[in-house]
């Protein structure tokens, strides 16, 4: 393992540790506002793989985000709440009912199922072109959604799921994420990836096939989205369908296209950086007044400023903050030289 | 069977692609025997990189076959034909420019020493071995094109003829027994193009290799081969020693005589 693994993993079993905590000291709000941070930078992780290393900007990273949420709801309702809130549930699945962690593991692989099935076909366009395949699959996830009413009361908000996504839980299902999609990401398949998304003919030519290559990086991020849904779903209790559409898609893309598609560093970074403005400007548009000094509510404002610092950085910046460079820990026995031409442009 | 036959490496016959009413290349016949190093020259849109895609399945043929090492090859898929042992550069670089030096070789290196994904999430011994195996390809390739001291730049920082040497060192890091070169001296420099002529040279001894060279730079393909196929307007014209080619008439006439009057 190198350097730079064993640091990062230490530092997460830390942050990790402190966590435990940090739920009991920190304010309720503070608590909301990391754990969030923790689940989105999760979401933001999973979509590296294929957005940014393997050059398939999928808009439909959201869907399976739903997936991931409504698959963990069914099967953790406890079979009480399930006759009532689902009556018409089909027998196999009524009578069935796993915990917290079961149940969200189970919706990982569910969600990884439905990404082979979908990735397979759309994984063969390119460009653009998959982009709006990607995005067409969110809306077919919504509509499935808000028509299976058998399975997720339809358009009607789906409640009643046991709140069990804690701090601890979070970070430490991010943690494991960043672990796994980093080992991976910078093992030889993690190079094919990025192979694919430098030239694909070139790729061919030294024997990298284009489809399961992408498919690969594709599933895998789908099963951390549906991670990431499921520990939403334990935490919110109750979403609807509309909460795994545009808007939620926007704010995931901005965190990741902001912090750098091509890194996990900058996925966490990104959500860190819009998380953390978003919530200082949502505390300001409300008002404030420091005695003296009072600022007027400005609503709205936050989102506008975002769109902004998005657009910002696209003509400023446009690989993101970090590009496609992971944060390093440089090897302190064998001091590389550091001829990385790193200057942006 | 003659002993030429035996010998063989490649072989194509009746090899026909048009585009559209196009005929790019008609009835190529080419025999290219182990560890020789073959030129095909000709005139611009006279089918060389046409050859190059057919052999290497980029491209499909109408008609005609291709065997290689005594097996037939045509119309396999391009990562299957790598697989078997045929790498190529392309005319114009193609590499990976976001990516390290080392990492384009790293990349070309898994081909031999494949790994499954979840090697790589668990570290397996297989990763460890496949990773040890690459690096060590990786790195005597990089010293090989002197450029172990530019391991860490991005591919697509380094100066044109770096690029050129990037790209035929990635192309043997999948281990091939025949290369196939695409105008490899385009945009070099005198020198640059002597020390490539060395290294494709040397090259043939040390890894025993079989090459193919298009090149538009006449001395170059002359210091070179063994034996030259000269191709006009997608059809044989003649094939033989460079000073055969050199003497032959019709060439001058196609090809070095266009050259001539070009340089006057
Ligand atoms: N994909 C394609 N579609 C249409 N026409 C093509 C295609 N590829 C090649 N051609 C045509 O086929 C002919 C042969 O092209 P080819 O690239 O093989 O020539 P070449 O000998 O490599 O030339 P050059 O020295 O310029 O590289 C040319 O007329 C070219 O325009
Ligand atoms: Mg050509």
């Amino acid at each position: 393992m190198s350097r730079t693994q064993t640091i990062w993993i230490g530092i997460g079993v830390v942050l990790l540790a402190l966590s435990f905590f940090a739920q009991n000291l920190l304010p309720d709000y503070a608590v909301r506002v990391l754990t969030i941070t923790c689940i989105n930078a999760l979401l933001v992780a999973s979509m590296a793989p294929a957005n940014g290393m393997t050059g398939v900007f999928s808009l439909g990273h959201v869907g399976f985000v739903a997936v991931g949420a409504y698959a963990a709801g069914i099967l953790s309702l406890p079979v009480a709440t399930k006759g009532s809130m689902l009556p018409d549930l089909p027998g196999w699945l009524a009578g069935w009912y796993l915990s917290f962690l079961p149940s969200t593991l189970v919706a990982g692989c569910v969600t990884a199922a439905v990404a082979i099935v979908v990735g397979a076909p759309l994984l063969r366009l390119s460009g653009h072109f998959v982009s709006v395949a990607t995005l067409g699959f969110l809306v077919i996830v919504n509509e499935i959604v808000i028509n299976a009413d058998s399975l997720t009361r339809g358009a009607r908000t789906f409640t009643g799921v046991p709140l069990e996504t804690t701090l601890p839980w979070a970070l430490g299902w991010l943690v494991v994420g960043l672990i796994a999609l980093g080992r991976i990401a910078s093992s030889p398949t993690g190079r094919a990836w990025r192979a694919t998304r430098e030239d694909v003919v070139a790729a061919r030519a030294i024997g990298i096939e284009t489809q399961p290559t992408r498919l690969s990086a594709f599933v895998l991020g789908a099963f951390f989205a549906g991670i990431g849904g499921a520990l939403y779903a334990h935490y919110l209790g109750s979403f609807s369908p509309k909460s795994f559409l545009f808007a939620y898609t926007f704010t995931l893309i901005s965190m990741l296209v902001i912090g750098g598609m091509g890194s996990l560093s900058g996925a966490v970074l990104g959500t860190v950086v819009v998380t953390a403005l978003s919530e200082v400007l949502r505390n300001l548009e409300r008002g404030m007044d420091f005695g003296a000094l009072s600022i007027p509510p400005l609503y709205g404002a936050s989102q506008i400023a975002l769109g902004l610092l998005f657009i910002a950085i696209m003509i400023l910046r446009p690989e993101g903050l970090l590009g496609p460079r992971e944060i390093r820990f440089p090897n302190a026995r064998s001091p590389k030289e550091t001829t990385h031409d790193s200057a942006a442009p | 069977m003659t002993g030429a036959d035996t010998d063989a490496l490649l072989v194509t016959s009746g090899l026909t692609r048009t585009f559209g009413r196009l005929v790019a290349l008609r009835n190529l016949a080419i025999t290219v025997r182990r560890n020789e190093i073959f030129g095909v020259i000709g005139p611009n849109g006279s089918g060389k990189s046409t050859f190059f895609n057919l052999v290497t399945g980029f491209i499909r043929a109408d008609a005609g076959e291709i065997t290689f090492d005594g097996a037939p090859i045509a119309n396999l898929p391009a990562t299957e034909i790598v697989r078997r042992g045929i790498a190529r550069t392309f005319q114009g670089t193609r590499l990976f420019r976001g990516l390290s030096v080392r990492d384009n070789l790293l990349a070309a290196a898994a081909l031999r020493s494949p790994v499954n994904w979840w090697d790589g999430l668990l570290g397996t011994p297989v990763l460890a071995r496949a990773e040890a195996a690459s690096g060590r390809r990786a790195d005597e390739l990089l010293a090989m094109i002197s450029l172990t001291a530019r391991a860490d730049a991005k591919a697509g920082d380094l100066p044109y003829g770096d690029q050129r040497r990037l790209e035929l060192a990635r192309a043997l890091a999948t281990g091939p027994r025949l290369l196939m070169l695409d105008e490899p001296a385009a945009g070099m420099d005198a020198a640059e193009t002597k020390a490539l002529l060395d290294l494709i040279k040397d090259l043939r001894k040390r890894e025993n290799l079989t090459v193919i060279v298009v090149e538009h730079d006449m001395e170059l393909i002359m210091n070179l081969c063994d034996r030259v196929h000269v191709l006009a307007q997608g059809e044989t014209v003649f094939e033989g020693t460079p000073a055969e080619v050199q003497a032959h008439p019709k060439v001058r006439d196609v090809y070095l005589g266009a050259d001539e009057e070009a340089a006057a």
